[in-house]
């Protein structure tokens, strides 16, 4: 989330749209309703009509995988109109600078497009530079090269008529939603999106989230309070795992992972470090060679040197992409000996999922720590398998509950709070945390007999006391940071030892450590800042700064240097998140995106302090799939793309198991209950939530039931190229066949909760999904795909 | 008349107080005689569904969870719970919890119970073997050598359910091991 969960209170219009949080983030939807009682109108847009439809004011329904045909209209219809925050979006994007005069878009291909690799070539995705190397810009936006005319152009066939046709959406509905939110152009008046999977999980899902980013920035609706684009977060600690990425592809705080041609620190550093000629750009990246040297040396300590290159040897370096479907492919094709899961169940979440089992059979061994037996745990006795045929050897570890243990999570909201421990784990259960400090113990011990490559092991830092598990305090203050020796950073001494006190003061020579840069401000001298409970709210804002810790420094709303007006002056006085006080000379509010004195004074800074530009990038170079969002269809979609000749998204390479052919008539997607939660583990052995959503079911439409003679709860079979389940039907008035290109196309839900083990059982859902992922993320295209439907269980 | 929760909370006592400000187990003292949670050790926590981070107080007896309910000093939730958070008190004491390590030997079709000790030596054995046997040192991409230091015989997954510090830890571990293959809930 750029805002957070308290922050909702404060909008005038909210859209869900890929979110249901009335349903799946039940309590924060009591700030949706504090907004709403202040009067602001709610928009859901769903291709059910939800929980949160239920609440909302107006309801807008569209086909699962048709967000950025919705949006591009809402774009288009803001540009045509001039509803746009002009002043923002001339100071604040990129809306002003000139295009490469080579840049292009034609029938759904932007220019630069190889069809053999379904990759880019972006040379042709930049800026006009003039002669001090900045980009060229025209401020009356009126340049046909600027972003705002090529966005402009671009968004004018998004049509209304075009928009509905493609998603299904009344027109009456959509002209709603787009008037309704693009009222919020005006300075005082701010709309929020709530979006969650429905938006990301689709071959085109970063280009949705862009699209909804594009949308706020010509709004004026980022930085402010109540504004924003927010992510709702479906794990506890998913925000958390992900900064400190337990992923391929980065490394703490959003550091690069190393590829393999950068063959040394200097090469890396070189090959990540954004690099800007605007002196008014923060460009906040340039600081990473500090925060990777930090990292190292949080790694491998001592050993970690200058000399050494601080271990950056030791670092796997990568040459492909090895995100889940990836990943998964190779199990299939028996490239994995071993696989260790971390309380996950990927034979129930992942995509294609009967895929995964199957591959699991090829494992020599597999470890899984858990708090319960899972499917995926079990996957050498499911259904159908014969256990005599799986050589694989498996060892289930039993994990330590939330409540059994101690340490922080990350809400959505970015907010690191600290868990206490209550009670000894059951029997012989233990800490995830201890688990792997045996793992890392006892392979310390063989390495340093011998094997291939001991340095990365044997020199690993491991000191976190003498106890029975790790001193989770002690791992807390190493992601802090600390002084390496006594030194002088910014004016200021440090004692060898003594925590940094934020990231400003991380070094790139070695004197400092820090293993997340990002959460370095979280365990100061002061103490333990994730541990505080301060219930102040001196704004009255909802900041609560003195409770938990927020990364970054405790920053609750991102880029509010764009809530305020060049003077420093917020462009909502009502809801200020920050303001500059001319007389003290200083930021008030909020912790500011930095302390840099206002954009109309010498010395300042842009506020989208990330991007080296420093504006907000409504035309954005950086991603696989076009600089500007584009509809295509789904992979698997019953109807062609009415907007190009370009059927999906073209860098998305055609995978096996899709099937277009009209076998599998009807849309399928997934979504989550209230009482269940993700792979169903958490809640299927839990006899209260059990006794509230017994079953597995699909949500059918009354028209579909009707001509196929189903009623209530009749059991039936999904199936689709993947594979087949049995479900009861449920027959709501909730979903409704949609009218798209002139026909109408039936669409069923399907939770994915449910799986073969625990005390609740039912059929998988992402058995029928498809392994297809986004151009840029690789996040599989659960929410729409192409299934069937008939009577009677798999048995019949 | 009775005394509210939340007045509990608020005003009961030093140890209660206590509460609000470190969350730290302490002993609750009340006076009054009607409050279920007399006597009990409280605690504070985060619940461990979705990504809202409500606050919840646990309240324990003798060692064993007898309680949990929503923190009314929260500023998020302000006491409030969903389904799945008022649930959590099952996922503290359940029967189907896994209290055994467990080992399935090839071909077998049923769980054996065995030791931490033997299962951790195990378990890195494992490990070792498969990272000795398919370690890549070097690769040769587009006709150059490149060192890339990765084991490619191993994956990990997981970790949306641990902690930060926990995290923290199984990534250092990874690299460590040259795992590139490590991803999560996050990317599915």
């Amino acid at each position: 989330m750029t805002n957070h969960w308290i922050d909702i209170q404060h909008s005038d219009v909210i859209m869900c749209i890929g979110s249901n949080p009335a349903e799946n983030h039940p309590i924060s939807f009591k700030y949706v309703e504090k907004a709403m009682d202040d009067g602001a109108k709610l928009i859901s847009v769903d291709p059910r009509y939800t929980r949160t439809s239920s609440k909302s004011d107006t309801y807008a329904q569209l086909r699962p995988g048709t967000d950025i045909a919705f949006i591009g209209g809402m774009i288009n219809y803001a540009l045509q109109k001039d509803q746009i925050h002009k002043e923002y979006v001339v100071n604040y994007t990129n809306a002003a600078f000139l295009v490469n005069e080579k840049f292009d878009f034609n029938e759904g291909l932007f220019s630069g497009y190889d069809s053999d690799s379904f990759r880019y070539d972006k040379e042709s995705w930049t800026y006009q530079i003039d002669k001090d190397g900045l980009p060229m810009r025209d401020d009356s936006l009126e340049h046909p090269r600027s972003v705002y005319q090529l966005m402009k152009k671009h968004y004018s066939r998004y049509t209304p008529e075009k928009v509905c046709e493609i998603t299904g959406t009344a027109i009456q509905d959509y002209m709603e939603v787009v008037r309704t939110f693009t009222s919020t152009a005006k300075a005082g008046k701010v709309a929020t999106i709530m979006y969650a999977m429905g938006t990301t999980q689709h071959t085109h899902g970063t280009q949705n989230v862009r699209s909804y980013a594009m949308l706020q920035l010509l709004l004026g609706n980022i930085g402010l309070a109540g504004g924003g684009i927010n992510a709702l977060r479906g794990e506890s600690n998913v925000q958390g795992s992900t900064d400190y990425a337990i992923l391929y592809h980065i490394l703490p705080g959003y550091l690069k992972v190393p590829t393999y041609d950068n063959k040394t620190l200097k090469a890396y550093n070189e090959k990540w470090t954004p690099k800007t000629n605007d002196k008014q750009s923060a460009n906040w990246w340039s600081n990473t060679p500090k925060y990777m040297t930090s990292l190292l040396k949080a790694y491998w300590g001592d050993a970690a040197t200058a000399k050494n290159d601080f271990c950056y040897d030791y670092l796997p370096k990568r040459s492909g992409n090895y995100s889940f479907i990836k990943l998964m492919e190779r199990l299939q094709n028996g490239g994995f000996e071993g696989m260790v899961f971390m309380g996950t169940n990927p034979i129930v979440g992942g995509p294609d999922a009967g895929s995964i089992a199957k591959g699991m059979d090829k494992l020599k061994w597999l470890v899984a720590a858990d708090l319960w037996e899972t499917e995926s745990s079990v996957f050498w006795k499911r259904p159908g398998v014969d256990p005599k045929t799986i050589d694989t050897e498996v060892f289930l570890l039993p994990a330590a509950s939330s409540v059994e243990k101690e340490g922080s999570i990350s809400n959505s909201g970015r907010w690191a709070q600290w868990r206490y421990k209550a009670v000894n784990p059951p029997g012989h259960a233990e800490s995830d945390a201890f688990i792997i400090d045996q793992w890392v113990k006892n392979l310390k011990k063989l390495y340093a007999k011998d094997g291939v490559f001991p340095g990365p092991i044997t020199d690993l830092d491991w000191n976190y006391g003498t106890g029975h598990e790790p001193s989770i305090d002690m791992v807390a203050r190493e992601c802090n940071g600390q002084f390496t020796r006594d030194t002088v950073v910014k004016g200021k001494s440090f004692k060898k030892g003594q925590q940094v006190p934020s990231f400003a003061y991380l070094q790139d020579d070695g004197s400092t450590t820090s293993g997340n840069w990002l959460y370095c401000n979280s365990y100061t001298e002061k103490g333990n800042m994730m541990m505080r409970r301060g219930q102040d709210d001196p704004t009255g804002m909802g900041f609560y700064h003195n409770w938990a810790w927020c990364w970054p420094v405790n920053r609750r709303v991102l880029y509010n240097r764009a809530s305020v007006d060049l003077d420093g002056k917020p462009w909502n006085p009502k809801k200020p998140v920050i303001s500059w006080n001319k007389l003290t000379r200083k930021w008030e509010g909020d912790v500011p995106d930095g302390g840099w004195v206002p954009m109309n004074e010498d010395g300042t800074k842009s506020p989208f302090i990330m991007i080296p530009e420093g504006y907000g990038r409504l035309f954005a170079a950086g991603l696989a799939d076009g600089p500007l969002p584009e509809h295509y269809e789904p992979m698997e979609s019953p109807v062609a793309n009415l907007m190009t000749r370009q059927q999906s998204n073209p860098a998305v390479a055609t995978p096996g198991k899709i099937n277009n052919s009209g076998k599998y008539p009807y849309i399928g997607t997934t979504y989550r209950v209230s009482e269940h939660w993700q792979a169903g583990a958490m809640t299927r052995n839990l006899p209260w939530l059990v006794e509230l959503v017994p079953d597995m079911f699909v949500e059918i439409s009354e028209e579909m039931a009707e001509w196929k003679g189903l009623k209530n709860g009749d059991m039936v079979t999904i199936t689709s190229e993947r594979g087949a389940i049995e479900a009861r039907a449920l027959v709501t008035a909730r979903i409704k066949p949609l009218r798209v290109s002139g026909k109408m196309v039936e669409q069923v839900g399907l939770p994915w909760h449910f799986g073969f083990n625990g005390l609740a059982t039912g059929g998988s859902a992402n058995t029928l999904t498809t392994a297809v992922g986004d151009a840029n993320t690789t996040i599989p295209e659960y929410k729409a795909f192409l299934c069937n439907i008939e009577k009677g269980g798999l048995k019949a | 008349m009775g005394i509210s929760r939340r007045n509990f909370l608020k005003g009961g006592g030093l140890a209660a107080g206590a509460v609000a400000v470190t969350g730290k187990p302490v002993r609750a003292e009340v006076q009054s005689e009607a409050i279920r949670t007399k006597g009990l050790q409280t605690s504070t926590t985060i619940c461990p569904y979705c990504a809202v981070g409500c606050g919840m107080i646990v309240h324990t007896k003798n060692g064993k969870v007898v309680n949990i309910e929503g923190d009314p000093e929260h500023p998020i939730n302000q006491g409030a719970l969903c389904s799945k958070g008022s649930a959590l008190f099952q996922v503290a004491n359940n029967e189907r919890r896994l209290t055994k390590v467990q080992y399935r030997a090839p071909k077998s079709d049923k769980w054996e119970e065995v030791t931490w000790d033997w299962a951790m030596e195990r378990i890195a054995r494992n490990m070792k073997e498969t990272r000795d046997r398919n370690f890549v040192k070097q690769e040769k991409i587009n006709g150059e050598m490149y060192t890339v230091n990765r084991n490619d015989g191993m994956a990990m997954i997981g970790a949306a359910a641990l902690d930060n510090e926990e995290c923290y830890l199984v990534g250092k571990f990874a690299r460590a091991m040259g795992v590139g293959y490590l991803e999560h809930q996050a990317r599915i």
